[in-house]
């Protein structure tokens, strides 16, 4: 098998043992960007140098006999909205053309210390703002599994970078779906953990109190490991929880006895015949081996959308209010005044999606609509969780489709905002509970794969992961070979 | 003709004394290269975000507690927008309708009365950062601005009073009462030219006699407390004319400019800003328990009113000593602690109020950085009081202490200052004096007591101030009878 389609950690184990440099294997995989790129476009910025210069430090460890950590010398991909110093950071937007960030993300420290060298930064749909990664700026990305078809968005280009084999892991950030929904579009492994979870501190905001850092992996037990790294309290993030260190690892590889499942009905109404049947083969292949399945209810989740489309462009109207081409990235010329300078600055450096969410979000936070709309969605957000909690009372883990479609066609969907909107409409609730999630692939759709969300409790990723990792080896999912 | 009430409310803005920042560990200070004090978080960089300094918090609660407020126990922070190129984040950090104190009064001293002026609330917020304008110095119509972005973030408190102000002199003596308590409690250092308190007017006025609010101004940039008082003056003048011509006031916001003793219009209530107010997700609501604010209490110093009056009617302080003892902390905490090492009330306000801050305002020093101590104003004290010394070595003492530092018996003993009370002395030192100056014994056989005064002068001169002048006038008139 070529390294390339190797899991991170047996490469790691391959380069610990000495049968593989940490340089052959970002070699490798840069040999394969550069390859599938032309076809791809899932990366903004190739940090080529950065990357060989890292598995060079790894390699040095390795020959003086110095341990290394976990998936120390594994490559990884980063999504564009995560600060990295004086690399090219933009959101995918114009208006962050050529800005290079004068700090690190805290991710980006803790996996600078962790040895695992960055191959690049991946494309996005811009500020985060999209399912289909085609509202970046600059480039459109394409699914490895149809060309034709959209990756999922917003972190189109990490999924892709995984399902392309470009990357073993890359990052992602998800706000209302944005690492599940391309995980399922691109049939790998995507997890979003509990918001407080992963530090935010240099995670480009585009909605504060949904966004939250994961990763994509092409299994389970990758994606356990690199949470590991991940998780942690930082100081420098105020909405970061100070939490014990634990091994999420740890309740890999023995099943959970008598674990109940629920599935709520309000996932499952808007389905097509087809893909309703594919996931009642699915339910009742996993019946057979023992998992039980509840069927519940989760009334509020019927507002979840709407409620998202309140609080997410509220925030970030707020968010995007420093864009303003005062002190960095884009600021449009042949202005006379401040005012037409900043007005200048952001009706050319923004697209029309962002710009529809600012006004959107500007709209609802105005006086004398405040309490009719962002206050109530602040009410139902505090009932969707409620309802988590309740159903939770009775059962371990909530599963669902990830998406009601596999990926569709690039441009088939760019002209009717709210038919994009409603390809979230199965990842949103988590976000607005802020629990964590991850999708695995489960099966063919139209030779396109299709993903199953699981959702656990808060902070109960140990568990979350421990159930995906059985029913992982229970669908045994090829990838995309 | 109607007669006018005039009502005003005030905001304050008073940065609090800190080390660093309100969300970011950059250096408060005054003054620096601009933008030296900068990091991603005050310069709103994408991705960075805000983590809050707790010693404001702590400063805000005393202020709080000192103003006799509620401090609520569930704090939020809320996120002011507007746009402006002082403003990093397109946003100002600050607090709405969850602030960190509300509902409390500050007893002000206006013509020998007390007035009590309520306070609506005091919250937390953000400073923006400074635009240098490039030809011109305003906005409008400069080449070009540069942002200093070293203020940006620095912390302040709002603190907005009730409209229970009822003249341009009561404002004022509220600045003042205000600026006195925040630099007591040390919140902030009250420096109106650095700008560490600023304040805006809120002034309407309404019939004598009636209840309903009248339409209000506010006047911005009132950076003194002679501003202050000006502007008000000024706005209420301005006020009164139109409605003594049956006009009506329109709602806007005027800039007060010191220079020109004038006010001109910044916008109306339909130019006004719309922020857009919402909680800040990214900062946590703060949970203030009652232990916290029982630890503040127990830390919270006398004010400086209550003092005043103690130091009357238990120290017999007259109301001008009393009110000089207490103009800063650093005055009344340094007459406390001579105090306390036994010396006079009476003694320690004299020599504060006289040698001591002439010296001061001479050297431009104060008493926290001077190196004179209260143990060594209180020994010098005792030395003077027991006739050691003289008071005339005393001034001279007070100004050694106060440049090196030493203790007064060292300077008396090292530089023999002693009063000479040796009658043998003395004596000696007055026929000396006398055999010098024929013409005054001439005089003073005459009963020309004036005379007696020249010779004192002399003698004391002679020993260089040591000798003891009751001792010199007493031998003076047993030597020539007079009495
Ligand atoms: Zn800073």
């Amino acid at each position: 098998m070529p390294l390339i389609h190797k899991p991170a950690t047996e490469l790691h184990e391959l380069i610990k043992t000495k049968q593989v440099s940490s340089r052959d294997v970002t070699e490798a995989f840069l040999a394969q960007i550069h390859h599938v790129e032309p076809s791809l476009n899932a990366f903004l910025t190739l940090t080529d140098d950065l990357a060989l210069s890292m598995a060079d430090a790894v390699d040095q460890k390795v020959s003086k006999g110095l341990p290394l950590g976990p998936l120390e010398g594994v490559p990884i991909a980063i999504k564009d909205n995560i600060c990295t110093e004086n690399i090219p950071t933009t959101c995918a937007s114009t208006i962050l053309k050529g800005f290079l960030p004068p700090y690190n993300a805290t991710l980006i420290e803790t996996l600078k210390q962790a040895g695992l060298p960055i191959l690049g930064k991946t494309n996005m749909d811009e500020f985060a703002m999209g399912s289909s990664t085609e509202t970046s700026a600059y480039q459109k990305t394409h699914n490895p599994w149809n060309v034709d078809c959209v990756p999922g968005g917003s972190s189109g280009g990490s999924a892709v970078a995984v399902a392309g084999f470009e990357a073993p892991l890359s990052i992602g950030s998800d706000t209302g779906g944005s690492i599940r929904q391309p995980a399922s579009f691109c049939g790998n492994v995507g997890l979003k953990p509990t918001y407080g979870r992963v530090s935010r501190y240099g995670l480009i905001a585009f909605a504060s109190s949904l966004d939250q850092i994961g990763s994509f992996a092409n299994n389970v037990t990758d994606t356990a490991h690199l949470l590991n790294l991940l998780a942690g309290h930082d100081p420098k993030d105020s909405t970061s929880l100070a939490l014990e260190k634990e091994d999420f690892t740890r309740l890999l590889g023995s099943p959970k006895k008598g674990l109940r499942v629920g599935l709520p009905n309000e996932f499952f109404k808007h389905l097509s015949p087809e893909v309703k049947a594919l996931y009642t083969t699915l339910i009742n292949t996993l019946s057979q081996d023992g998992i039980e399945f509840v069927w519940l209810d989760l009334p509020s989740i019927e507002y979840a959308l709407a409620t998202y489309y309140i609080i997410a462009p509220a925030e970030a109207s707020s968010n995007l209010a420093r864009y303003d081409g005062v002190r960095f990235g884009f600021r449009a010329a042949g202005t006379s005044s401040t005012a037409e300078m900043i007005e200048q600055s952001r009706s050319q450096g923004f697209g029309a999606e962002v710009k529809r969410r600012i006004l959107i979000g500007t709209y609802v936070l105005s006086s004398g609509y405040y309490d009719a709309y962002y206050k109530k969605a602040q009410k139902v957000r505090t009932l969707i969780k409620k309802d988590f909690d309740r159903a939770f009372e009775q059962v371990d883990i909530i599963a669902s489709p990830t998406t009601p479609t596999p990926a569709f066609k690039l441009g088939e969907k760019t002209n009717d905002p709210l038919e994009m909107y409603l390809s979230d409409i199965m990842t949103i609730p988590l976000n607005l509970a802020g629990l964590p999630g991850l999708s695995i692939p489960c099966g063919l759709h139209n030779n396109l794969p299709m993903g199953w969300q699981l959702m656990g409790k808060a902070f109960d990723e140990a568990r979350l992961l421990q159930v995906a990792h059985q029913m992982e080896s229970l669908i045994g999912f090829g990838g995309c070979a | 003709m109607t007669q006018w009430e005039v009502v005003i409310g005030l905001e304050i803005h008073a940065q609090v004394t800190t080390q660093s920042k309100l969300f970011c560990s950059c250096s408060t200070q005054f003054g620096s290269t601009p933008n030296t004090q900068v990091c991603p978080v005050c310069t709103g960089m994408p991705g960075a975000l805000p983590v809050l300094n707790r010693t404001v918090l702590d400063k805000a609660i005393t202020l709080g507690l000192a103003t006799h407020c509620t401090i609520n126990e569930h704090n939020e922070f809320a996120r002011k927008n507007y746009f402006y190129p002082d403003l990093p984040k397109g946003y100002q950090i600050s607090q709405l309708d969850k602030p960190i104190c509300s509902l409390g009064y500050l007893d002000v001293e206006v013509d020998g009365s007390t007035r009590r002026i309520g306070l609506t609330r005091i919250h937390m917020e953000e400073d923006a950062g400074k635009l240098v304008h490039q030809g011109s110095d305003n906005i409008k119509g400069a080449t070009h601005s540069l942002v200093d972005l070293n203020r940006s973030s620095v912390p302040l408190v709002e603190i907005v009073s009730e409209p229970d102000i009822r003249s341009a002199k009561e404002a004022k003596a509220y600045m003042e009462s205000m600026a006195q308590i925040v630099r007591w409690l040390g919140v902030c250092d009250g420096n109106l030219e650095e700008g560490s308190l600023r304040c805006d007017a809120n002034i309407s006025l309404r019939p004598k006699g009636t209840e309903t609010l009248g339409t209000k101004t506010e006047v911005k940039n009132l950076n003194s407390f002679k501003s202050v008082e000006r502007a008000i003056l000024l706005e209420i003048e301005r006020q009164t004319d139109i409605l003594d011509e049956g006009g009506t006031i329109i709602q806007e916001t005027r800039h007060y400019n010191e220079a020109t003793n004038s006010t001109k219009s910044l916008r109306s209530k339909e130019e006004a800003h719309d922020y857009r107010y919402f909680p800040d997700p990214d900062l946590v609501p703060i949970a203030i328990d009652r232990a916290w604010v029982s630890r503040i209490e127990q830390t919270l110093p006398e004010l400086p009113t209550a003092r005043h009056k103690r130091y009357q009617t238990e120290l017999g302080l007259s109301d001008y000593d009393a009110g000089k003892m207490t103009v800063d902390r650093e005055t009344g905490d340094f007459f406390e602690a001579t105090l306390s090492l036994g010396s006079s009330a009476k003694e320690i306000a004299n020599w504060l109020n006289g040698d001591i801050s002439a010296w001061l305002k001479e050297h431009s020093s104060t008493l926290a950085i001077c190196k004179l101590t209260p143990a060594h104003l209180a020994e010098m004290l005792k030395e003077l009081i027991n006739g050691t010394i003289s008071g005339k070595i005393a001034k001279q003492l007070v100004d050694d202490m106060l440049e090196t530092g030493t203790h007064p018996s060292t300077l008396i003993k090292e530089k023999g200052l002693a009063q000479v009370n040796d009658t043998g002395a003395i004596n000696q030192m007055i026929d000396i004096v006398l055999s010098e100056n024929p013409k005054a014994v001439e005089d003073l056989k005459a009963g020309k007591v004036q005379t007696m005064g020249f010779i004192v002068g002399q003698v004391m001169r002679k020993s260089q101030g040591k000798a003891n002048p009751d001792q010199v006038n007493k031998r003076l008139k047993e030597l020539f009878s007079l009495s």
